[in-house]
């Protein structure tokens, strides 16, 4: 199995290449349309802001090409959120994959934006490890993705919102597995199995 | 439910932790990458490393070290200790470090908190601020607390936030070392003032110290070096009070 994990100006592409070693994975960073296209699975990490990075997308023609894989692909965090159809962050148009918007967490409810540490995951379904229930993973994100007909994990935070959805052939994760010790392992050998 | 965090932090010099550290399971204790995957395992929620060394040499030596901890490690850990510029920071989080710590730079040059949370996102800026009480008023000291400077801790840390700054690590130097528990007045202050995580570190001495400052001091995370490095402080049994306390905890 080949993967490839996008290369843009994302900030956990590191960690997240360290992570799918650790697994015994055998992948490529890459930005090369042609290699992203013929992989058998492609990661696309996020870390950073929405507008910047939906621009270098676009710049790069990395957009319509995301948009078109077939295979299974992973968006983890900002890549999450880049894969839906609007993000609140700078007003951004996104690639709508997952016809739904992200939002910005309030400041109500003596909330701490951003949304930074170890939080749980609940109502557990679809390709996610159901063992995995109630079990803890890292979080770092001031926007969010609400429950919609697509999640397949829900986490608190003032509000239940999308800690992980599918749509076809669109996995994504709102907490960086990679970070995330075992449980996050799990997960990311989860994807690696589907 | 979003957790608090238990933050073990190494001091690193010339590429190792610094003597005194005492881990009976450890064949080098030594050696940070093998440290920090115990504490990992252990249940540690992240961790942070400082690079007391300082010339340019040595920095290249921990740049190293920060991409070994993150291809071994996995959990959040950020890094600190003389940076001074966005150039110093772009090859820590490249090598895999996930948030990196401003001091004594910020305060001389406060631009320098906008200018790394404009490149890099203000997730991963990390302002320490270490302060003592000085005629009734905490005052921020830079230069491992040896240098009193004109900032006041509050005013200061807000200024952080404002500037980009995503979490407060305060250290009171008032309680570090004493291990009597960390400054609870000046975190519950500090957490009514912020909407940004704050990290209480200094004082830690027992598991009730970090019940007390979660409870009481309202902090997000706490950190601590020689309790857990000595082993006085066990990470599994201080979670398994901390749980007991009622206070949420991975």
């Amino acid at each position: 199995m080949r993967i490839a994990v996008i290369r843009y100006n994302a900030g956990n592409i590191q960690s997240v290449s360290y992570a799918l070693e650790r697994l015994g994975a055998s992948f490529e960073v890459t930005s090369d349309p042609e290699k992203i296209q013929t992989a058998d699975k492609v990661i696309f990490p996020g870390v950073g802001e929405a507008s910047t990075t939906m621009r270098f997308l676009q710049e790069k023609g990395l957009n319509h090409l995301i948009m078109s894989l077939q295979q299974p692909v992973l968006g983890v965090c900002l890549g999450m959120q880049l894969l839906c159809r609007f993000s609140e962050e700078n007003d951004t148009t996104c690639l709508g994959v997952f016809p739904v918007d992200v939002r910005k967490f309030g400041l109500n409810d003596n909330l701490k934006v951003p949304h930074m540490g170890w939080n749980s995951l609940d109502k557990i379904s679809g390709w996610l490890p159901a063992a995995i229930q109630g079990e803890f993973t890292y979080f770092v994100h001031s926007f969010y993705v609400p429950v919609n007909a697509w999640t397949v994990a829900e986490t608190q935070y003032g509000i239940p919102f999308s800690a992980a959805m599918r749509k076809d052939n669109f996995f994504a994760v709102q907490f960086h597995p990679e970070k995330s010790a075992q449980t996050g392992e799990k997960i990311l050998q989860a994807f690696l199995n589907v | 439910m979003l957790t608090k965090r238990i933050i073990p932090c190494l001091d690193i010099k010339d590429g190792r932790t610094v003597k005194g550290i005492n881990f009976i399971s450890l064949r080098d204790a030594g050696d940070p990458v093998e440290l920090a995957a115990a504490y990992a395992a252990q249940g540690a929620d992240e961790l942070v490393f400082l690079d007391i060394t300082a010339t340019t040499e040595d920095r290249k030596t921990f740049a190293k070290l920060v991409k070994e901890i993150a291809q071994h490690v996995n959990i959040p850990f950020t890094v600190g200790g003389g940076i001074s510029s966005v150039a110093d920071v772009g090859p820590l989080l490249e090598a895999g470090a996930d948030k990196v710590s401003i001091n004594s730079a910020a305060v001389r040059q406060p631009q320098l908190i906008d200018e790394l949370a404009k490149a890099f996102g203000t997730q991963c800026i990390v302002l320490a601020v270490d302060a003592r009480k000085v005629n009734n008023s905490w005052m921020v000291h830079t230069h491992g607390g040896s240098r009193p400077t004109e900032h006041k801790l509050f005013s200061w840390a807000r200024e952080g936030q404002n500037r980009g700054a995503g979490e407060i690590l305060f250290t009171s130097m008032d309680h570090d070392g004493t291990k009597s528990g960390f400054a609870i007045d000046p975190l519950q202050k500090l957490n009514e003032l912020l909407t940004i995580p704050v990290i209480a570190s200094g004082g830690a001495g027992n598991a009730m110290h970090f019940a007390e400052a979660f409870m009481l001091g309202k902090c997000d995370a706490a950190l601590a070096a020689s309790v857990f490095h000595f082993g006085e402080i066990k990470i599994p049994e201080l979670k398994t009070y901390l749980r007991a306390a009622n206070i949420p905890i991975r």
